[in-house]
This record gives C-alpha cells, structure tokens and sequence, in this order.
C-alpha cells in the first residue's frame, strides 16, 4: 500500500472539506471526533461565506479561492448538496454613522482593487433592496458574492461526499496524546485504542490549541465565544446579509472583552438571525443575558422595524481564534506528520474548502492556487511568541 | 423591605428567597419561606395564583364533593392571601422569567424576569436562594393526521372547556392515558359537547395492577379517588363508554377532524391487527401525561435524573435541594405526583430555601405527606405508563414536528446517517424542535425516537436546553433591565 494515510483530527466543516479533497485525491482517509460530525462549532454559527468583511491580503485570497470553489464543489456533490442550503443572496454593509461611512468607502474602494465586487448603494438602492432597514444610515455598499448556507448541513454534504470517496468516519474518539517515532507522529493515542498514519491533521477548530499540546506541539489558537439570537418566523423581511460597518472593526480586533456589532440575515425557515458577539471567556459556555442585550440593541439599530419581533431562541459557540487573526495551514516544522487546518475564527464554514485546496497541494508537494505562505505554523503569533502577558486562554472577563 | 433590626443592634435581614410558579407547589413553598423568616418574591405567569390546578377541577367534582372541594378550596384561598398579603413578600403576577443567568456558581443565580403587558418591563431579581415549582405541560404522542384542526391537547381542551366555556367540538372522542382524561371528558360534557367514547391505553388488567398493589398507599390518597369516582360516576350518567386497551392511531379529515381511528393495544401499546375501528368525531382531545417543564432547572445548571427521556426529572435531596448552588425544585419537576404532593414538597423547599430550622416539627408531616405523593404518583405511572411501541402507529409521512411539519421519515433518516445523526446536527437538518414552541411540544419525543433508532443524546437534559426560557421582543431584550432588586 503506497496510499498516503491521512488522519483528520475533527469532523467540523473545515475537517470534512478537507476528508474530501484528500479523499478525492487518492489518500487512504479516516476521519475521527470526539463528538459527532459538525456538533460543535460548525453547527452553532450562521453559515457565513464572506468576502465583504475582508480586507486585502491573504485571508481575502483565501476567501476568493473558496468563493470560487463553494459552487463547484456543490455541483459535484450532487443530491448531497441539498441539505447545505446554499444562497448566494449578497451581502449590504450599512454605516450608521459619519466614522462608519468614513471608514466604509476606502475599504470597499481597497476590497474593489482587490477583485471584490462591492457598489456603493444610495438611499433609493438600498430602500428597494431592504426596504425595512433603517434611514437613519450613512453609507452603504453592496457585496453580491457573499453567500449563506446552512452550516451543519454543508458539513454533512462535504463528509458525505468524503464517505462517498472511501474516506472512513469514527465519531466518540478523543485523541489522547502522540505516538512519536524517530521523531515522527506515527500514530495518536484515542479513547478506542490507538490509529497509526503518514499524515495526522488537526481540525480540531477551538480545541486545536488543546490537541496540539497533546500531541507535543502546541500552538496558540484559543476559544472566542459568540452568541445569536433566532427570531419567531416572520413573513419575508431582511432579504441580504446586512451588517453594520463597525462589524469588521470587531473581526479584525483582538480585545477579550465583550464587543457586539450587529449582523441580520433571514434563514430558509423565516426566522431572522441576528449576531453578532465576541468574547474571550474559555469554554465557559453560560449564557450571558446582557450580551443578548447588546445584540438585539445593535440589531434594532440597523432594523428598527424588528422592535416588536420575539426572540424565542439564542444559541452560542466558540470560534478558533489566533491572535493574528489569520488560519493555521500546513504541516508543524517541529513534528513531523503534524499537519494544522484551523484557526479560521468566525470564517471557518466560507474559508473550508479553500483551505482543503490547499492542504491538498501542500501535501501533493504542488504550488497552491494562492500563497500559504501567511498561513504557515512557525510565525509567532501561532508558537505563542507574541502573546501579551496575562492574556491566555483560560481569561474570563467580566 | 428589610425585615427589621435584632435587639442586639444586629441588622438582621431574612434571605430573599424568589419563588418560580404559583400553583400549589410554589404557594406552598412561598408560605413555609414567610413563614422561616424569608423576604419572598413569587413569580407566575398568570394574572392570579393557582397554577393550573386549580383551574382544572370540573363543576361535577364541586357538586359531588361540596365538602372537600370547599375545603380544599378554603385552604387555597387563605394561603393564597396569607402568602400575597404577607409584608415580606412581593407577588409579581403576569411575569415570565426568560432567562436564568449563572454569574457566580457558588450561589444561587440571576432570575431575569418580564413582568405586565406590552411593553412588559424587564427586571432582574437577585435571590439568595430560588425555589423551582413551574410544573408541567401536556404530552401528546404523535399519530396519523394529529396536526388537524380538531385535535386538542387534553389540558387545552380542558381549559377552553372549564375557563371560556368552549365547547371544542360536538362529537369529541378523548384518548390517551392517565386518570386526567375522566376530568377533561366531565369538563367537556359541563360545556355542552358529546363525549362519544373515553380511549384509555392502558389496559384494564394493567391499571388495575397499578392502582391494587398496595392499597395502604391508596388510603392516604383518598380525597384523589374520591375525585375520580365522582368523574366515573359522571360519565357514567351520561353514558361514555370508558374502555381500556384502546388508542386512537389516526385522525382523519378534510382540512379538519372528521373521524378518528381506534385499535385495540397490547400492553406494550403495540396496535393489535384487526382490532382497527372508525369513529365519526369533529374533534378528539388526547393526552399521554406530562413533561415537566425543565429549561429553568436545566438553565439553572440542576442535575437531571433519569435518563429515558420521558421520565427525566430534576434530582433533589429530602430537602428538596438540586445539586445546584441556593436552587430547590419542587412540584411536577421532581417527578409527576399531582398536587398533594406538589404541596408538601413546596413546603418542604421553602422552609429550607429560607435557611428554617432543620429540625422544626412541622417538618416531619410534610415529608410524611410528600412521601405518600409520591408513592401514589408511582403507583401511577405503573397503572399507566406510555407503552414502549407506540411508535408502531406512525407512518413515515406522519408530522413529529407540528412547528415545522417534520414528519417521521426525516427524523429517522437524520438519525440513521452517521454524518448527521449527533442531536443538533439532526436538529439543524430535520428543523423538527426549532419551530415557535422551540420543541416543548415534541421534544422529548423526538429524543425517545432517536433513542429506539439507535442514535440516543448522552445529554438528557438538551431537549429543556433554552437559553431564552420565553419569548422576548427585541425592544424588550434591547432596553436596560430596571435596577436590580435584591
């Protein structure tokens, strides 16, 4: 057997993309979770695929790759493609204020050069595409490109696929630690005995910081809690991804306080979704009604007119963050047989298959479609080098 | 509020103990925690106390039992306005909680409440100790064609019939199991319907092995057979048939109920061929007991007992205190055993929620009493547990999900995939559990079928996981909660 060996360390939407190109490239692919596939983080966010909260550089690229490929690769899937929702129904970035609209046009000019399709609305535009957001806005920009599925599902279509390519699924399976050979992961130590393999790749999302230490390399990707808010069914409503400008002020900072920026968007069912919030507090899962709070308050910003709309559900869950807010993709220079497919913070479900792209060149030993350089293990905000002191993982904020 | 200033010049404050429903678990235990020293706060969601107890007693049983209604109803009343009255304590009534909110484990949590109508007004009370007693809802089993205009839940025809004098339909069949359903026959015939037949699944042989196992239990629950002789005797009047072993598996009709189909069942609730039967009816009223109302606990971070997911209950010690920090539970979410029960639990969690005397006397006969609730609740579920196979009367176009019209074939596809059979993921897929009720209404019955298919939920408690334990309007959430109480 001269068939790479590839264990996937985690059944989210960035491990199942990944099965599945790998699988589809000939390796001998097993899958394993300590849960069950897409359980965790892929099934509590919203399903974004975004290019409209990127600005140039490498995560974009990324973001445009995986753009590209999300239409191909549900084309390929098929009928499995059903349950993974997909719409490409654009997204509106409003500003509220005069700093927001300040902010909005150079970005969008800057996104613009960098092959985004993003129009500038005026008010007339915008009324008629959302004819219940708010007029108090200053600015507004149309981004077509950016698309909605419903997260597990896609999950389920891109691990499905992979199943279908040979790759093989054991859920229940906690990795436990290494086996190291001459210096070489060869294997890794599970709940249910022990899985020997050429290539072991960590998409275990939020809990990669954690596995990589169990395996003898750790890098530095922590939880970032966020919550959402589900609306009562309504009749047709929101009809675009709409968020608010400060919205990619809160992506791109670091703060381990609480920060809220408003994201609303209507699901296939009728209810609307409404994000978005960021908080570095652990794995402490307890709901905290005053994040709610700020939620509904920045959402009825942008969307006055939902003032008398119920709330009859919030969910939560916990993004892979890294402090330089760029994914991890490749293989770990100090452990050979490590590979990493994670960090992708609130970005994961639009950057999955992207990154299975490049997971797979990077092990054919091909020229990716797009630089990985910037995604590579060994910089420093990955190895834990430039961590401010007292800020670490298990930080609670209050 | 404060309770007064000790002789020494000590100030001494009682405990603020936040009481969560009104019905005759939470009055109970609101009364015992004034009655400990306690400031009390009592939270319901209805305009009066009660609960739905006390809304739910037909005019037969009054006529038939003048005495001991007069007497039951005597004490609800004087404990009612003991309990209101009272000057440490404050009666928030048409209040929701909608979230419970866990800010410091070691003690006894936030309760966020929404209290009056339109805009209601957000509060957040902080107890030192928090009683549970929000009692329990309905449990309807799903069959062939539930989700027409017709079928009612036993409980909602029950008050349209007792509270608004509605008359559900002119020719109801009642079905299900459970002595509930002899109320709700008498209630609808109080309110003009004609009640065609009683369907008890629960076989005669069963029920009575139930209820004659030990028959000391029985005495001390007098006043509970006495209720139900007087509903027998009430329809026998009327002439109801009442038969036993049977179940409706099917309802039918053009955009509405217009006959109900009935089949004989073994005692596993398998439907026995042959035995299948059409009834003309316009409406049919079913219940199969009830589902504690869990979220609070669950939020609450209580430790849950029981893992078959029809029979999960808040685990309480004899003090009736949950595993969580300053929170006691009491009423139908420690187990279902009607309102003697319900009481002497109430009191028992509100003495001690109030820090009273461990060894006050009045203790020992509440516990005596609660213990013989429960052991008549047992007594129960053995007369008339839900049959393992009731599954077998669903089709695969059969709706589940009534919010989100998810019928059976989809649940069992999600929970045979092994890509998509973990609970949330199946959820997210299958929508069933999302819709408006947020799957109070089929939750617990979704979870019991992906246990039979192979594809259980190690976390009994996910499906009473609700963050936002009621609905809230966005200007509700998104206004500042008015100063903190407490």
């Amino acid at each position: 057997m001269d068939r790479t060996r590839v264990v996937i360390l985690g059944a989210g939407i960035v491990g199942s993309a990944c099965a599945r190109e790998l699988a589809l490239a000939g390796c001998d692919v097993l899958v394993i979770d300590r849960g069950g596939p897409a359980a965790a983080t892929t099934s509590h966010g919203e399903g974004n695929i975004l290019l409209s909260d990127k600005g140039p550089g490498p995560e974009l690229e990324l973001a445009k790759l995986s753009r590209r490929l999300w239409p191909e690769v549900l084309t390929d899937l098929g009928g499995l493609a059903v349950q993974a929702e997909w719409q490409p129904k654009g997204g509106i970035v409003v500003a509220t204020t005069r700093a927001g609209a300040d902010g909005l046009r150079p970005f969008a000019a800057s996104q613009r050069a960098s092959g985004v399709v993003a129009e500038a609305m005026d008010a007339d535009a915008l009324r008629a595409a959302e004819p219940h957001v708010t007029r108090e806005h200053t600015a507004a920009v149309h981004y077509p490109q950016d698309a909605q599925v419903q997260p597990a599902g896609a999950a389920a279509a891109l691990l499905s696929g992979a199943l279908a390519a040979g790759a093989s699924l054991r859920s229940g399976r906690e990795v436990l630690g290494g086996v190291v050979r001459g210096g070489r992961l060869t294997g890794v130590r599970t709940s249910h005995g022990t899985l020997e393999g050429d290539v072991f790749l960590n998409a275990a999302g939020p809990w990669s910081g954690e596995l990589a230490a169990r395996l003898g390399a750790p890098v530095d990707i922590r939880p970032r809690r966020g919550e959402v808010l589900v609306t009562t069914p309504l009749p047709p409503t929101v009809f675009h991804k709409v968020y608010d400008a400060d919205y990619v002020g809160a992506v791109g900072s670091g703060a381990g306080d609480l920060q809220t920026s408003a994201v609303v968007e209507a699901t296939l069912a009728g209810s609307v979704l409404l994000g978005s919030s960021r908080r570095r507090v652990g794995f402490d899962a307890r709901t905290r009604p005053e994040v709610l709070s700020a939620i509904a308050a920045k959402a009825l910003r942008l969307f006055p007119s939902l003032a008398r709309v119920p709330v009859m559900r919030a969910y939560g869950g916990f993004r892979p963050y890294v402090p330089d807010h760029l994914p991890v993709i490749g293989p770990d220079p100090r452990l050979a047989g490590l590979w990493h497919a994670s960090g992708h913070e609130g970005a994961g479900i639009g950057l999955s298959v992207g990154t299975a792209r490049l997971v797979r060149a990077l092990l054919d030993g091909r020229e990716p479609e797009i630089d990985a350089g910037p995604f590579r293990v060994d910089r420093p905000a990955v190895l834990g080098e430039d961590v401010p002191a007292g800020s670490t993982a298990g930080e609670e904020t209050t | 509020m404060s309770a007064g200033t000790g002789g020494t010049g000590r100030h001494v404050v009682g405990r603020h103990v936040v009481v969560v429903g009104a019905g005759p678990a939470g009055l109970a235990a609101a009364d015992a925690a004034l009655a400990a020293g306690a400031r009390v706060t009592l939270v319901d969601s209805a305009e009066q106390p009660g609960g739905q107890y006390h809304r739910m007693l037909p005019d037969a049983y009054e006529a038939a039992n003048p005495d001991v209604l007069q007497h039951g109803y005597n004490a609800f009343e004087q404990r009612s306005m003991r309990v209101i009255g009272h000057r440490r304590s404050t009666w928030l009534a048409d209040t929701s909680v909608w979230a419970i909110e866990r800010d410091d484990p070691s003690r006894a949590p936030l309760v966020h409440v929404l209290t009056g109508g339109l805009p209601r007004e957000r509060r957040t009370l902080r107890p030192d100790a928090l009683v549970l007693a929000p009692g329990a809802h309905d449990r309807v089993l799903p069959f062939p064609g539930w989700e027409l205009p017709g079928v009612f839940t036993a409980g909602a025809a029950q008050a349209l019939a007792k509270g608004e004098r509605v008359a559900v339909g002119d020719r109801v069949v009642v079905a299900g199991t459970g002595p509930f359903l002899l109320p709700v026959a008498v209630s609808l015939l109080e309110a003009g319907s004609r009640v065609v037949e009683v369907l008890e699944a629960a076989r005669a042989a069963s029920a009575t092995r139930g209820w004659l196992r030990k028959p000391w239990e029985l005495a001390a629950q007098a006043g509970k057979t006495g209720e139900l002789a007087s509903y027998t005797a009430a329809l026998a009047r009327e002439r109801v048939p009442y038969l036993p072993g049977r179940a409706v598996i099917e309802a039918r009709g053009d955009g509405r109920v217009e006959e109900v189909v009935s089949a004989r069942v073994r005692g596993d609730w398998s439907v026995v061929p042959g035995t299948e039967r059409v009834t003309a009816a316009d409406a049919v009223c079913v219940g199969h007991g009830f589902t504690p109302r869990l979220e609070l606990a669950v939020a609450s971070g209580c430790e849950l007992r029981g893992s078959a997911p029809a029979e999960v209950f808040v685990e309480v010690d004899g003090e009736q205190r949950t595993s969580a920090p300053g929170v006691y539970a009491a009423g139908e979410v420690t187990g279902i055993a009607g309102a003697p029960a319900a009481r002497a639990e109430g009191a028992v969690a509100g003495w001690f929620a109030a820090g009273g005397d461990p060894s006050a006397r009045t203790l020992a006969p509440l516990r005596r009493a609660r213990d013989q609730g429960r052991a008549f609740a047992e007594r129960l579920a053995h007369a008339h547990p839900v049959g393992r196979e009731w599954p077998g009367w669903l089709r695969g176009d059969t709706i589940v999900c009534r919010c989100e019209e998810t019928d059976y074939a989809a649940v069992c596809a999600a929970a045979g995939d092994p890509v998509s059979s973990e609970a949330r993921v199946a959820r997210l897929g299958t929508r069933a559990g999302l819709g408006p009720c947020q799957g109070r209404m089929c939750g617990v019955t979704v979870a019991e079928l992906r246990a039979r298919l192979g594809a259980p939920d190690p976390d009994p408690a996910a499906p009473h996981r609700r963050p936002v334990a009621e609905p809230i309007r966005l200007a509700e959430l998104a206004a500042p909660p008015a100063e903190r109480e407490g």
